[in-house]
């Protein structure tokens, strides 16, 4: 394609756009999708046909709007519609011309709305995202044309550093930099790699990113891969999201047929190509190095590091590898500047962060804020607060490897210090809430499963390590574990983080540490419930030591 | 394994106090025991890739505030390097306790009695119990091939096996399956090991075998030793040759 080629398809995009009289939306993500959204598109799509209408009324799938818990959500103009079911296609075309469905109605001015900022989904919930000429309508690639036609890779990657944009996959190092190793190491082939294997519990961040607004994140890769120097890009996304690997596909077929990828592209010298790869359905090839390892066909264990995969990656080439968000946030700092980005958040995390919501919240979904907003407005006003009059109790940040945030802490704001600080991690962005009916020794005993099933077996601490902190951890929860076992608890916690290979094993402990710096009297209780209840009998029927000989 | 290096520069750290020189390009556990001191290991051989698995080298580096494991971290100028603090020794009694539990490590009973490379791993560390409830899995014996059995009670997952099988014989019949505490050794797509087409019957997997994981057959209680010394011999051949 053409540069004068994307700016005319855009305006004509946007002239046949502006030519409908009315707009419907209907969000065709995972969620509202198990909620027959999908019908309810197509009962719409029936509805405007038979009335003789479809060149006054578009009707569209498009991304997720946010308020999951509350969908099918429904967009009829300037009307939004919570609960929408297929059998009130009729009553919601009626309504773009006369009153809107009052009972349907979704205040879209309360504060879950009001108070996010929508920089990486701000094209979720607009643009259909299996079309490829409605995200150009939208401003699709046009971060990709400035640029490759005026900047150099090295201004490219200069702009990524002053946004001050961080990796939003877990750690939080610095995208400029990480851009800039990979650009300097030697070789001729390099790769891009984008990590969409999403596997901590409860998030679904980058699944919404995928099948929302796909063609963003191949802008980002694409603009990641003139910066650094590389031609070759693979996308690994988790079998498990079947319909992001169809709306991915979708768009890099469609991409690769109007010459958005692929070679000389926008007339200029470079060329860069996009493979998809699924993962199998392993935690621990979200790890870079596992993931490389997938890639290449081999049992997706992580390995050693240095070498880094920016030095020796993918097939021993320089390989960069970012979060499915980190990509989405590269063409809105082209367009718009390093400046207007790094004026978003905080001082040393700046931009937004996708939250998924989820627990017991009033309002579970997908939220975007600034970095540096209060863990209490994201909780109170933004999620609702803790229904059914229940008082908050923690919130798990950071999946697996993250910890829970107690009430006393809950004025701290969220960026990757202050979560740190606070004995947890931003993570790549779930957010479970919970209530005083939970149990935090059980919550810390549920991550500690998952570590455990997820550990690849390749280094000694995490494997058995993870496995004995779960049979401690099942014990004191079933009121059978001793002052002993607590204390073997955390010997192993401090091993275990320490000597683990890779960051899953060296994360594990992190759940059971930050129960037990701001719960401790509820392992405490457990443990004391035990004491009473074997008081009367002898020590050896409390455990199930068995002292064994292991020498000659 | 030395990684190649076109300018090999001279460098000097310490290590446990010592003053050391060493080339640029090696590891912290090369240079330690080219100087006669002892960092525990199971997982590496000399000859094989570096796998980085048990986690019994791991060692403090001055200004760094992680343990680093010795065999995958090169030597960098004025390193100061401490192996064997009270904490690193805690911790390596740890591994190798968890080790016997995760299995069954009936010395008593092993062909390898006497000659097993964990049982002196937890005599060199001062184990005289463990600490951690054991697992009591249940697990096969592959009886299937001629000349050689893998007992699945005494496995360590070192995967020697796998690399020597696949980076030296050539013939990658051995993997790994499963994960976690149920990861185990495979014979080509998990077939019993007599039934495997790769297999040359080479018997370096059982040489190279720490444990009594991997033995000749017909062998008794404390009978099986092993050869390991071969490998070094058999790569340096091979770099002299290429
Ligand atoms: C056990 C484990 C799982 C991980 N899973 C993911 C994942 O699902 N998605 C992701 O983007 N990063 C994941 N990471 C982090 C990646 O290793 C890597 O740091 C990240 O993709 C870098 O991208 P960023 O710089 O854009 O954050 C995981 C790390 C570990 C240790
Ligand atoms: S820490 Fe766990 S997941 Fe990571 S390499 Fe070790 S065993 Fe595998
Ligand atoms: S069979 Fe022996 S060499 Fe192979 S992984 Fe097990 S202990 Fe290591």
């Amino acid at each position: 394609m053409k540069p004068e080629e994307l700016i005319s398809m855009m305006e004509k995009a946007r002239a046949d756009s502006s030519a409908f009289e009315h707009e419907i939306r209907v969000c065709t993500e995972s969620g509202c999708m198990s909620l027959q959204s999908d019908t309810l598109l197509k009962a719409l799509g029936d509805e405007v046909k038979t009335r003789g209408m479809t060149d006054k009324i578009c009707v569209k799938g498009v991304g997720c709007m946010g308020l999951c818990c509350n969908g099918p959500l429904v967009q009829a103009d300037t009307a939004m519609y919570q609960f929408a079911k297929p059998e009130h296609a009729s009553a919601i075309v009626q309504g773009l011309s006369t009153q809107p469905v009052a009972e349907l109605l979704c205040n879209t001015q309360q504060p879950f709305f009001t108070r996010q900022k929508l920089v990486v989904r701000e094209n979720s919930g607009h643009v259909d995202p299996e079309s490829l000429v409605d995200c150009i309508a939208h401003g699709a690639y046009q971060a990709l044309l400035k640029a490759l036609t005026t900047m150099t890779p090295h201004q490219v990657i200069q702009e990524i550093s002053d946004s001050g944009l961080r990796g939003r996959g877990g750690a939080g190092f610095p995208t400029g930099l990480k851009w800039a190793t990979v650009s300097k190491a030697g070789g001729s082939d390099k790769y891009v790699i984008c990590n969409g294997d999403e596997g901590d519990p409860g998030a679904f961040m980058d699944r919404s990113v995928m099948e929302g607004d796909p063609h963003r994140v191949l802008e980002g890769m694409a603009i990641a891969a003139y910066a650094v120097g590389a031609e070759n890009g693979v996308i690994y996304v988790r079998a498990e999201y079947p319909l992001a690997v169809k709306r991915l596909t979708k768009a890099i077929n469609l991409a690769r047929r109007h010459e958005l990828i692929g070679h000389n592209i926008f007339g200029t010298k470079f060329s860069f190509n996009v493979e998809l790869r699924l993962g199998a359905g392993a935690f621990v090839c979200g790890e870079e190095t596992a993931l490389i390892a997938s890639v290449e066909g081999k049992r997706g264990v992580p390995r050693p590091r240095p070498p880094y995969p920016a030095n020796s990656g993918l097939f021993g080439c320089p390989t960069l590898i970012n979060n499915v968000e980190t990509y989405a946030n590269v063409a809105p700092i082209i367009n718009k500047g390093a400046a207007w980005f790094a004026q978003i958040g905080t001082e040393k995390s700046k931009g937004t962060k996708i939250f998924a919501l989820t627990g017991t919240v009033k309002n579970c979904g997908l939220i975007e804020v600034a970095m540096g907003m209060p863990l209490r407005e994201i909780i109170y006003d933004i999620a609702g607060g803790v229904p059914n009059g229940k008082a908050f109790k923690a919130v798990q940040t950071g999946g697996p490897s993250g910890g829970c945030i107690p009430a006393e802490l809950l004025d701290i704001t969220v960026d990757y210090e202050s979560l740190a600080k606070a004995g947890s991690i931003m993570g790549s962005g779930g957010m479970i809430v919970m209530d005083e009916t939970s149990n935090m020794v059980d919550v810390a005993r549920f991550f500690m499963e998952f570590c455990m099933t997820e550990s690849c077996g390749k280094c000694v601490p995490c494997r058995v390590g993870t496995y004995e902190m779960h049979q401690l951890l099942n014990r004191i929860c079933e009121k059978r574990g001793t002052p002993e076992d607590l204390q073997l608890l955390k010997d192993l916690c401090g091993m275990v983080k320490q000597t683990s290979l890779c960051g899953l094993g060296q994360s594990a402990p992190n759940p059971v540490l930050s129960t037990l710096r701001y719960f401790e009297h509820e392992y405490l209780d457990l443990v004391n419930q035990t004491q009473a209840a074997h008081a009367d009998q002898s020590p050896a029927a409390t455990g199930e030591h068995i002292e064994l000989e292991v020498l000659p | 394994m030395r990684p190649a290096t076109s300018t090999v520069e001279s460098l000097t750290l310490q290590i446990d106090g010592k003053d050391i020189s060493c080339r640029s390009g090696e590891t912290i556990l090369q240079v330690a025991r080219d100087n006669n001191i002892d960092i525990p290991t199971l997982c590496f051989l000399e000859g094989l890739t570096v796998w980085g698995g048990c986690r019994l080298c791991m060692v403090e580096i001055a200004g760094s505030p992680k343990l680093h494991a010795a065999c995958a971290t090169t030597c960098a100028e004025g390193m100061v390097v401490s192996t064997a603090s009270p904490r690193l020794k805690e911790y390596r009694k740890m591994i190798v306790e968890m080790l016997f539990a995760e299995r069954n490590h009936v010395c008593a009973v092993c062909v390898s009695n006497g000659h097993c490379e964990l049982q002196n791993m937890a005599v060199k560390l001062e184990i005289d119990h463990v600490r951690f409830p054991y697992r009591f899995p249940h697990l096969e014996v592959d009886n299937s091939h001629d000349a050689m059995r893998l007992d699945q009670n005494r496995c360590i997952l070192c995967v020697r096996c796998v690399r020597v099988c696949g980076e030296i014989e050539g013939a990658h019949t051995k993997d790994v399956k499963g994960r976690g505490v149920l990861a185990a050794i495979i014979h080509d797509l998990d077939q019993p090991w007599g039934e495997s087409e790769t297999c040359t019957a080479c018997g370096k997997c059982v040489n190279v075998c720490p444990t009594g994981a991997l033995t000749h057959r017909g062998t008794a209680v404390g009978e099986m030793t092993k050869k390991a010394q071969f490998l070094p011999y058999l790569t340096l051949m091979r770099e002299a040759k290429s």
